[in-house]
């Protein structure tokens, strides 16, 4: 067994002829935590959807465990239950209760028992600390409560890989904590993720590898230590100082 | 229901008694012979309230298996979708009528099929297709307003597609729709009045024939009116009642 999680060779993707990415390369170890990070529209929201095939890419690979993604519509159904993703809004489903946003996906797409997807939601729901809410609909929660209800959402599902897109950006600031905190344990578990947020703090403090993007580029890519410390490029340089000063 | 007629009968005689055109005795419900034709009219109400029905719950189905292809992101698909709901709109429901009531059973008959169309299924298949286009319609429009976001979050707990519209958009897109559903059953039941001209036995048709026999098309006719009009009003009533209930517990 190989120790690559996932694997961007040359990845590309267009909408209509605007080139969004440009040759992407990444590889993602198993247990390995990534942050994305760049300006807007520079296309990091763009490359976690093309890993979990929210959207087409037009050229490349994109390999999970080893195995080639395509984006032929069975085999992206199948892939996506490995993929946990964590959107900027939630995305909780509002008609339903949070027990059933959790169960939902292990009862329909691996056919476990009301019984054990019950169990499987009452241990996530643990551990982001949300067991007293299951029965409440999910716009009787806080933004942060909704939030880490999404995540153990995706974590239900046991992803081999989790992505967050953006997870803390459209919290009020006094709840950001108890989702990163959240977070932060899932690293230490040992769950590979990719996480594209703006929160430096939290990259220092878990992630192995720092890339940042833009205009559809990966303009560097280093450990955290240095990523930090020096920068090579005068663009992230600039970028690191201004959301570092705020 | 003698009572009603009577207090209803009362408030025409009221604003007509000055006038001579007005011969309210055929649907006198104080007379043998006016009561008698008041009955033969309303009891065309079965028959309207059956086809309207029937064609509702056809056209329902029908317009959800419509909508779908338009929400696919295969061209060919949605191509399908508004080839079917621009064609369907813009054919005019007489034409249509005759077509299906006159012309469907000859293409049956050459595919060496015996399915003879009677008035009611002719007019129930006619009202269904036409309907179809509208509330297909109003499924697209319903299934667009449930953000995107949703379909993506189910798609990223490994929901096909039919399990996302099953279990999260279609039970969100629900409340949405049905109001215009329910307006759109007020259209259908006006243009339930078509049948009659294929001969099924519905209010337009009684009254017409009544008319032939009796000569008072005045009389005959303000009573049809006001039979869809407390048919209507019952079912705006309902909807309203509908609106209410979705609206309440968001
Ligand atoms: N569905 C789409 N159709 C057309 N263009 C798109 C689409 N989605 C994204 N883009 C474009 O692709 C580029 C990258 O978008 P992306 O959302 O990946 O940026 P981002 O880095 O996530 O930005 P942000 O920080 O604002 O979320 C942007 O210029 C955007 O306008
Ligand atoms: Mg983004």
């Amino acid at each position: 067994m190989s120790n690559t999680a996932i694997e961007l060779k040359n990845l590309n993707k267009w909408f209509d002829d605007f080139h969004a990415l440009k040759n992407i390369n990444l590889t993602v170890n198993k247990g390995e935590k990534v942050v994305i990070c760049g300006p807007s529209g520079s296309g990091k929201s763009t490359v976690v959807r093309c890993i979990n095939k929210l959207e087409k890419h037009q050229s490349g690979t994109i390999l999970l465990d080893g195995k080639k993604l395509t984006n032929n519509p069975k085999s992206v159904t199948s892939v996506q239950g490995d993929i946990g993703m964590v959107f900027q809004q939630f995305n909780l489903f509002p008609h339903l209760t949070v027990m059933e946003n959790l169960i939902l996906g292990p009862m329909k797409t691996q056919r476990q028992s009301r019984q054990k997807a019950v169990e499987i939601a009452l241990h996530y729901l643990e551990r982001v600390r949300i067991t007293d809410q299951a029965q409440k609909m999910p716009s009787q929660l806080s933004g942060g409560q909704q939030q880490r209800v999404a995540i153990a959402r995706s974590l239900c599902m046991e992803p081999k890989v989790m992505l967050f897109d953006e997870p803390t950006s459209a919290l009020d600031p006094e709840m950001i904590s108890e989702v990163l905190d959240v977070m932060v344990e899932l690293a230490n578990d040992g769950m590979t993720m990719i996480v594209v947020t703006h929160e430096m703090g939290f990259a220092r403090k878990v992630a192995d590898k720092v890339l940042f993007m833009d205009q559809g580029q990966i303009v560097e890519q280093a450990l955290t230590e240095d990523f930090f410390n020096s920068p090579k490029t005068q663009r992230c340089q600039t970028f690191l100082n201004q959301i570092l000063k705020h | 229901m003698k009572k009603i007629c009577l207090s209803l009968f009362a408030l025409l005689g009221l604003c007509s008694c000055s006038s001579d055109i007005w011969g309210w005795y055929v649907i006198n419900p104080t007379t043998p012979s006016g009561w008698i034709n008041i009955k033969f009219l309303v009891s065309g109400m079965g028959n309207t309230i059956l086809i309207s029905v029937t064609a509702a719950v056809i056209s329902i189905s029908l317009g959800l298996i419509v909508a779908l292809p338009g929400q696919s992101s295969k061209r060919a698909w949605r191509i399908v979708n508004r080839v079917y709901v621009e064609l369907i709109r813009s054919i005019p429901l007489l034409p249509m009528l005759f077509w299906v009531f006159y012309g469907l059973p000859i293409i049956f008959k050459s595919m060496g099929l015996n399915i003879p169309i009677d008035p009611f299924w002719g007019a129930v298949i006619t009202l269904a297709i036409s309907d179809s286009a509208f509330t297909a319609e109003i499924y697209r429009s319903g299934i667009q307003s449930i953000a995107r976001g949703q379909a993506e979050a189910a798609q990223t707990i490994g929901l096909s597609y039919a399990q996302s519209m099953r279990y999260i958009i279609l039970p969100q897109a629900i409340r949405r729709i049905l109001p215009p559903l329910a307006n759109q059953f007020i259209y259908i039941v006006k243009m339930s009045a078509f049948a009659s001209v294929i001969g099924m036995q519905e209010l337009t048709r009684r009254a017409n024939e009544l008319v032939v026999t009796e000569y008072r098309p005045l009389e005959l006719y303000s009573l049809l009116i006001l039979e869809y009009l407390v048919l209507v009003l019952i079912i705006s009533a309902g909807v309203r009642w509908l609106e209410r209930r979705m609206g309440s517990d968001e």
